[in-house]
Formats: structure tokens, sequence, C-alpha cells
């Protein structure tokens, strides 16, 4: 580490940033975050403007938004955070001796630490005429300025590249009035995102809207006309056709001139590490397009975000992340046409292909899947599912269950609340999006607008949008792309488990068992937490996994509970209570049902219902009277509040039904009692039903038994809440001991390994059911050990409510001091 | 004319954590942080008037149990972008102990 500045001693360190783009000021932005104190900024920006959405420079062209809308930080911002800013001024030396950058016109500033951030230029291609007039590039705001400036004087516009960028050029300077034709050099558009197929089906509507399209064209030269302007284009074929202006889209060229002058290894952009230095000065960074990180140059935000969260962390000498590399996904920002291209959609040796087309409808989608997984996928004309079918390629989800209805997207696939009857584009803004908390696409347009928000956590955060069931997510993405433009749904591959840290759940799973972590405190210590003590996300789930992974040894930490597992009973929209105690696999007793009908009385319950699992809720209890209601219920605690055991639902089964083969509802109690204050790392429901008939809904619990003549099959990883999901077959076995084992090793498998709030279907969807089969069914010794953990594990749990009625624990929880 | 009560030890309340007080029919949450830094906010919610006192302490806040939002301990202000205030009383440590100046509630009881 650098010595010659102390952290918080002395004067600031010095930063100073090259360019002031969307990489370079992201960067700002995150580093003001973690350490606002620790620079004195300097920033150099060699175009005259605050920073602002280059992405959005399509829509500006198109005449759909003014630069004005698409400024992200006015000068305000800069001053506010006490940024020097030079604007329209161009860093052309760095001497790394003396520590100091200098602009063409001689201001120069020193630096502690130097962060370049200079992006790229579009390519020109070394024809005659290139330097015409006329003859422009679609990079910032003045080739967007002189492109208008040409739709009111001149015709014919010719667009050369027939990529993303020169079909945004094209209808833009189309929607502008020019006559406009698209030169390209491939045999189809985008060959780059698109396959044949789904190019000529784009091309066939661009051409609807009067775009015109010249393919497998070689430009020869750029003809001048009499005042010098550039008035013709001639082709290699010596063909020619009018052009009063052209657009070079041909591809971009990292901005490596200045780093190459100071002797900094460039090789295909500036070559950096994946801490984003650069490998030849570490006290020099780089990030975005001017990068050269693995060998790759991104061209998209998206990835650049990633590099500047982490380049950030660093610069704040957190010094923990680190940038492995981002896969990428496109969509084109053509107003009315819909396009998505991700990863490898060309597919080949080793891949399948599913295909979707309906050329007449004008929808053509295709999926390519190697080993089980999606990689990669292109869309034209129907691209709703984009994001999910993006967000699965990226964390190489196993998909061969999902595989039947994989290419009807995400609602075929067991989604419900939002029936993607509505795609975002067509939704007005009065339209609800989020329905949990009641969210319009106009308030998320406006947001994101307004607050120049940039990803699905900002706008959760801002709007609350998607921030409590998450089943919007997807037509919130979708917003958020149309709105900001592109896709920034590229999340890093690994989730950390919250803002508190860069570690992920495996991670810190696997330090509490390497390293024998007992304590909350002990994990953010050894892990280096960010926050001294957290937040509302990590601590419970830090507090599980000490539990679950040091049974009988780590202490549970009430505090680091929610609520209703601290209270041991459901809060409430008006701050009182519910209750609801358990009743075995559903079966009650005269005195029981007494018992709950004086208790009701006696603490004036206003409400006594009863519930979707087979069991008695009051609700509207005093908190000061839970102990009380507890006592006098004498019933066990039915858990009902917790990430823990819930109902273990039973029909009545062979003992009474004319159809019954096994004793379901002794199956359940058995079950009920075995797995009693069972913690998990997040609700589970059991159910079991006498027969095939399945009058238990055995099929959307996280274990649902079936008893057949013969035994019992068992199910897991059913849902039946958020994302309803069919349980899958696991295994059939003869003996109800035999039940209680396989299906205590599921759960205990789920204990171990599952996401602090995952449920059994999202650990399912991640391992693979084949996954579990090996560990639980193939593996005997293993499910017997998995088994016996859990068995331990139970046996040191007590009942809660039996400890706080009667034993007096933790009685301040539910005393108010009288003042 | 200030109106300090004596209400409890700092001990009596879990670190971090909170205890409700009830003065003249208002609920008070009392905060005390893991720097044993001690808060006193009016028990209501800027969102919708949820239980503070009953939501995870970490720092200087609170996260508010009914939908998540984070209150700040010190203004009793919602953290970013959320908005709104939770009224703040001032607070005293003397020998342990936690006093309240209850002026704002205005009916003296002692
Ligand atoms: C009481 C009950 C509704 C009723 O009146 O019937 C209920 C009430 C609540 N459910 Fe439920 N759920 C109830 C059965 C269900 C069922 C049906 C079932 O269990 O057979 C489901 C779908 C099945 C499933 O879980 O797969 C269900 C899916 C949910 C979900 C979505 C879970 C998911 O993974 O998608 C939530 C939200 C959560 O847990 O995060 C939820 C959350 C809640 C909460 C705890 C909301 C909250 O956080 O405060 C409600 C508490 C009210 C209270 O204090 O009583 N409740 N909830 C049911 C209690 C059953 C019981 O005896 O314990
Ligand atoms: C029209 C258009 C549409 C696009 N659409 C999308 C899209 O839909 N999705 C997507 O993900 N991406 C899109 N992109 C790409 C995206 O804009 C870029 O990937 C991103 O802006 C790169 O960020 P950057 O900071 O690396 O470079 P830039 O944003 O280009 O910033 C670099 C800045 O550095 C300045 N600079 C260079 N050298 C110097 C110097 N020596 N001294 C001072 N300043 C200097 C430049 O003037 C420039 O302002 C689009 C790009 C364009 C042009
Ligand atoms: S009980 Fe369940 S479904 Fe009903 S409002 Fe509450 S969370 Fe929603
Ligand atoms: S009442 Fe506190 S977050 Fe809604």
């Amino acid at each position: 580490m650098d010595m010659s500045t102390p952290l918080g001693r002395g004067p600031r360190m010095k930063l100073v940033m090259v360019g002031n783009g969307m990489a370079g000021v992201r960067t700002l932005e995150e580093l003001l975050k973690l350490a606002p104190d620790l620079y004195d900024i300097t920033v150099f920006g060699a175009e005259p403007h605050p920073h602002y959405n280059r992405i959005l420079l399509s829509p500006v062209l198109a005449g759909e938004q003014t630069v004005a809308d698409i400024v992200l930080n006015p000068l305000d911002w800069y001053k506010e955070n006490g940024i020097a800013l030079h604007l329209g001024k161009k860093v052309v030396k760095i001497d790394r001796t003396a520590r100091v950058v200098e602009t063409g016109d001689g201001t120069r500033a020193g630096y502690d630490r130097l962060l370049l951030a200079t992006g790229s230029e579009p390519f020109i291609l070394p024809v005659s005429g290139a330097g015409l007039e006329g003859v422009i590039g679609f990079r910032d705001i003045a080739d967007v300025d002189a492109m208008i400036r040409a739709s009111s004087a001149y015709k014919h516009a010719i667009v050369i590249g027939g990529g993303l960028l020169g079909l945004e050029a094209a209808n833009g300077l189309m929607k502008r009035g020019m006559d406009v034709s698209v030169v390209h050099l491939g045999p189809w558009l985008m060959e780059r995102q698109l396959d044949e197929p789904a190019a000529r089906l784009l091309q066939q509507s661009l051409e609807a809207r009067g775009m015109r399209f010249l393919l497998q064209k070689q430009t020869g030269e750029l003809v001048a006309g009499p005042g010098g302007r550039v008035a013709a284009i001639r082709f290699k074929d010596g063909s020619e056709a009018p052009a009063d202006l052209v657009v070079m889209a041909v591809g971009i060229r990292p901005n490596t001139t200045l780093a190459e002058s100071a002797g900094l290894h460039c090789n295909r952009g500036i070559v950096v590490s994946d801490t984003l230095q650069t490998v030849t000065d570490p006290r020099i960074y780089s990030i975005g397009e001017c990068a050269a990180h693995r060998g790759i140059a991104y061209g998209l935000v998206a990835p650049l975000f990633e590099q500047a969260r982490v380049a950030a962390n660093h610069l704040a000498q957190y010094g923990i992340g680190r940038y492995e590399g981002s896969v990428t996904s496109t969509r084109l920002k053509v107003t009315g046409i819909d396009l998505f291209s991700a990863g490898d959609f060309l597919g080949g040796e080793g891949t399948e292909t599913l295909l979707y087309s309906d050329p007449i409808g004008g929808v053509y989608k295709k999926l390519v899947i190697k080993d089980d997984k999606l990689v990669g996928g292109v869309m034209v004309g129907d691209t709703v599912d984009g994001a999910w079918y993006f967000a699965l390629l990226r964390d190489g989800k196993d998909v061969s269950g999902l595989r039947d209805h994989l290419m009807f997207g995400q609602d075929h696939c067991g989604n419900l609340g939002h029936q993607g009857h509505h795609r975002a584009a067509g939704m007005t803004d009065d339209m609800e999006v989020c329905g949990c908390n009641g969210v319009c696409k106009g308030d998320i347009v406006k947001a994101i607008r307004e607050k120049g928000l940039f990803t699905l956590e900002d706008v959760r955060k801002h709007t609350k949008a998607s921030s409590s069931c998450g089943s919007c997510t997807g037509l919130v993405e979708q917003i958020l792309a149309f709105t900001a433009g592109g896709d920034y749904s590229a999340a890093p591959k690994k989730k950390s488990v919250c803002g508190c840290t860069d570690y992920t759940h495996e991670d810190v799973r696997a330090a509490i068992r390497n390293n024998k972590l007992l304590t909350i405190p002990q994990v953010m210590t050894f892990m280096e937490w960010r926050t001294p003590d957290g937040c509302a996300s990590c601590r419970p789930a830090l507090n599980y996994y000490l539990l679950s992974t040091w049974p009988g040894e780590a202490e549970d930490d009430p505090q680091s509970r929610f609520i209703n597992e601290r209270a041991h009973a459901n809060i409430q929209k008006d701050g009182s209570y519910s209750v609801i105690p358990r009743m075995w696999g559903g079966i009650t007793t005269p005195a029981e049902l007494r018992r709950i009908a004086e208790v009701a009385e006696k603490y004036a319950i206003p409400t006594v219902k009863v519930t979707g699992g087979q069991r008695i809720d009051l609700l509207g209890v005093k908190k000061a009277d839970l102990p009380k209601v507890w006592a006098d219920l004498d019933m066990p605690s039915g858990h009902a509040y917790g990430k823990a055991l819930r109902t273990v639902k039973t029909c009545v089964g062979s003992e009474w039904c004319r159809f019954g083969t096994q004793d379901s509802t002794q199956m359940g109690i058995d079950l009920e009692k075995v797995f009693f204050k069972m913690w998990a790392p997040h609700k589970v429901k059991l159910a079991v039903s006498g027969c095939p008939r399945n009058c238990a809904e055995v099929a959307i619990k996280d274990v649902g038994i079936i008893g057949v003549d013969s035994g019992w099959e068992i199910y897991v990883g059913g849902n039946g809440g958020i994302k309803t999901e069919v349980a899958q077959f696991l295994v059939k076995v003869k003996t109800p001991d035999e039940v209680l084992e396989y299906v205590g090793a599921f759960l205990q498998l789920y204990r171990e390994e599952a996401r602090y709030l995952d449920r059994t279907v999202h650990y399912l969807e991640r391992v693979g059911l084949d996954y579990v089969k090996q560990r639980v069914l193939d593996d005997a010794d293993n499910r017997r050990a998995l088994y016996e953990r859990l068995l331990f594990a139970l046996s040191v749990e007590k009942d809660p409510w039996v400890e706080r009625a009667k034993e007096g624990k933790l009685a301040h929880e539910f005393e108010t001091v009288i003042a | 004319m200030n109106h300090w009560i004596d209400i409890l030890a700092v001990a009596d309340i879990p670190r971090p954590g909170a205890r409700v007080v009830r003065h003249a029919d208002i609920d008070i949450a009392v905060f005390r942080n893991a720097e044993d830094n001690i808060f006193a906010l009016e028990d209501r919610c800027p969102h919708k008037g949820g239980p503070l006192s009953q939501g995870i302490v970490h720092g200087k806040k609170v996260t508010c149990p009914l939908h998540g939002w984070n209150v700040e301990l010190d203004s009793g202000c919602a953290a970013a972008p959320d908005e709104g205030c939770a009224r703040e009383f001032p607070v005293r440590i003397e020998d342990g102990r936690v006093w309240l100046d209850l002026t704002a509630i205005g009916r003296a009881t002692a």
C-alpha cells in the first residue's frame, strides 16, 4: 500500500479525472458515496458540456428528447461536491514522475491518483474524402448538432454501418425528414447481434418506415460537390449514391492516445487489472470504453458501471471489489421496434436451439441452450421477456425444468401477479406497475428522468416499485430501459449480501464455517464489513447463518431479528399482533377450541379467522398481552411469524376417507412434530395427501407427500406464493420413517446451502434437482448425516412461547415504560 | 421551561434496540445503538405511522418494521430518498440513566 499520503492525516489526496463521460462520472458518484472527504477532485472534459447521458443522443437526434433532458449532473452538482471542473479542456500530457497532467492551453493539475476515462472515438474509414465537410461520426452532442443542422438544409443522408449505432442514427435522420440509406458491408444487419432471420425481419420493419438499405456494399470514396462539401458516395463496385451528409458508424476505437504518450501499456485499450488499475502504473486507474480488461474493451454502459463500482471501491481504499468481466445484452432504441439480443445467439457445436418464428406477426425468437443453461438469445418484435432471459443467462440458471415453457416467457413459468398483458411501452402513465406499493408507470418514468436513475436498485429506492414482492421487476426493467435508454439490468453476476459488503452469501457462509465464527460482530470484523453494525438486511441473514452452522454454540441475537421473530407474533398495520397457535397436522380438539374462544373473549381480541393453512388466527392482540395470551392458550407456537417450519397441511386420509390409501393425517402430525421449531432461510410449508386426488395441495408446498398404495411419493420445491411453482418429484419410499429421513435430509440441505430469504423453489432453481438427488438419494451416508445434523439442531431449540410465557424470557420486549 | 423526566436505566434498553415509553398517551421510542448513543423519537414512522421502536437498529438508523423505511435516529427524519420526520425529543444521560425533555408534549405528570 502507498504510505506517503496516509488516510485521514495531513492534507487530502488529489484525484484527477480525465474524461467527463458516463463511466468516469459514475465512478465519482460511487466514490463520493463511500468516501466523500478522501480526495480533492479535479475533472477535465474535452466536451463543453456537463455530464450527460450519451445513450440518449439517439432519442435527441430523433427529436424525442432534448439536450436539456439528458443532462445527468448539472454544473451545480460539481459545485456541491467540491469538484474543480474544467470543461472544454483536453488533457494532452501526463508527467508520471511529477504526477501532473497538462491541457492544450497549459492548465496543470497535480495528482495522487489519476483516473483515465477518455472513452472512445468513432472509427473513420480511411477513404478518400473522409475529411470533407459533412462527414461525421455519431458520438457526442456536437455530432448530433451537426446532423440536426444538416437535416434542415439538405436532403440525402448516408449512414455507413448497419449496427446499433448506425440504425439509430439513420432512424433519427429519417425522423428529421431526410432520405436515408444505410450502407452495410455484411450480408445482413447487425451481424454481431442478430442471426440472419432476425436481421431480415428487422430490415423489413425499418424499410416499412422508409429506410433504405445498401447491403454488401464497400465504400470506395466520398466525392466532394462544388462547394467543397460531400455530395456523393462511390462504392468499390462503381455505383454511386447522392450524399449531403455521411455518418460513419462502423465501429469505435478506444481513445488511448494520451495514455500511450505517457508510456502506459495499451493493447486495444489501456490495459487494466481486475482492480481497474493500469498494469503500468498503480496510481493510474482506467475505466470505460478506453480500458481493456482481460482483452476486452466494453462498449455498453452496464459493464462500465460495474467497473465504476469496483474502481470507486479501490479509490476509496476499501480494496475489496474485483471486476471479473461482464456478459452484455443489447437493445435497439428505435421507438416502435423491439429488438433484444444477448450472449451466443448463433449457437453451434454442443448447443441446442429453440425457435419461434412468425413472419406475418413480425415476431422472431431464438434461444440457444448449452448444458441445460441458456447461453444466448435474440428476439425481434416481442422483447417483453428480454430482461428475464438475460437474468437466466447471466446467472447461469439450470433451465431444464423450464424448457417446455421457456419460449413463451416468464408469465408461462408460474409468475402470478402480472400476467404480462401489458408491455411497458404500451402502458399509459396512469397504469399501475407495482401492485404492492401502488406505483404507476408515470411515477417511475418521472423519477428516472428527474433523478437520473440508472439501475433497478435506484428505482426501487426512489419509487418503491418492485421493492416488495418483486413480481413486477421485469416490467420496471423495461420501463427503465425505455426511459433511461439501454439495458441496465446487468447487475454483477455475484450478488453481495447487501450494501454493507461485497461478499456473497456463499462467501459469508464459508467464512463462518471454516473459521468457526460464532457472533455477528466476529463475522463483520473478519469480513471487513463497511458499516459498524450492518443493516436490516444483513443482520438477520448473519444471525441465521450462525445459528444454522453452529447450533447450540452460536447464540441467537434477538436484536438482529425482524420484529415478528423477536416478538414471536406477526406485527399488523396498526402495531398490534396476531397469534396463530400450532394445530398439529390441522387436528384440533374441543378443549383447544374452548381455550381459544376464552382467550379471544378475555383479551378482547377483535378478529378470529380460519387461516389458509388449517389453523386459527387471533388478530389484533396488544403486544403487552402476548405472553398472557400464550400462557392461557397453552398451545405450541405456530411460527406463523418466522422463517421457520409453518404448517403441515393434511387431508383426512385412510382413517376416514373412502379413497385414502395411507394415514396422511398421522404422517403430517409426525412430520410437524419432528420438524417443529426448525428455523430456515425462509418459511417452510409441508403437506401430506392420502391419495393422488391430492386434497392437501401438496404440489405447491416446499415438501409435499402423496400417499399411494405402495408407499409415499415425495415432491420438493413447490410454491404457492409469489413465484407459483409446481413441486418436482424427488423419490418414492415405503415407510413413514423413510419419509422423515428423506424429507429431513432435503430440508437440512436447504438450511445449509440456500441463501437467506430463498425459499426451496429458489434454491432448487439454482442448484437443480439432480444435485439434490445426488446428495440425498444417491449417497445414503450423506442423507443420514444431513438428517442427524437437523435433529441435533432441533434438539437445542425450545418453544419460544413457552420460554416467554412461563420462563419470563426477554420480558422487557413486552413492557411499556410509563412516564 | 424544560420538563426533564428520569425515564429508565440505559442498561434497560437492549443494545442495539429500543424501549417504548408512554407519556400522556404518546408513545416514545427510546433507542440505544451499538455505540451506546441514546435517541428518543415519537414512535410513529413518517410513512404510515409504524412503530419505529419495533424496528432493527443499525448505525444511527432504525428500519421501520412495516415497510422498511430507514429513519435517522438523530433527526427523526427518513433517510433519502424518502421524506418526512418523526418528532424528536431531547435526551440527557446522567449516572447511567436516561432523562427525556418532554416539554413538547406539554402536560406535566411529575
Ligand atoms: C394468515 C394467512 C392468511 C389467512 O388469513 O389465511 C397469511 C398471512 C400472511 N402472510 Fe401468507 N398467510 C397465510 C397463508 C399463506 C399461503 C397459503 C398456505 O400456506 O397454504 C401462502 C402461499 C403458499 C406458500 O407460501 O407457498 C402464503 C404466501 C405468503 C407470502 C409469499 C411467499 C412466497 O414465497 O412467495 C408472503 C410474503 C413473505 O413471506 O415474504 C406471505 C406473508 C404473509 C404475512 C406474514 C404478511 C406479513 O409479512 O405481515 C401475513 C401475516 C398476517 C397475520 O399476521 O396473520 N404469505 N401465505 C395465512 C396463514 C397460514 C397459517 O396458518 O400459518
Ligand atoms: C448514440 C449512442 C448510443 C448509444 N446507445 C447505447 C445503448 O443503448 N446502450 C449502451 O449500453 N450503450 C450505448 N452507447 C454507448 C455508451 O454511450 C458508451 O459505452 C459510454 O458512454 C462510454 O462511457 P465512457 O465514459 O467510457 O466514454 P464517454 O461517455 O465517451 O466519455 C469520455 C469523455 O472523455 C472525453 N475525453 C476524451 N479524451 C479526453 C482528454 N484527453 N481530455 C479530456 N477529456 C477527454 C470525451 O470528450 C468524452 O466526453 C451509445 C453510444 C452512442 C454514441
Ligand atoms: S394476508 Fe397475505 S395475501 Fe392477504 S394482504 Fe396480507 S400478505 Fe397479502
Ligand atoms: S410505516 Fe414505516 S415504513 Fe411504512
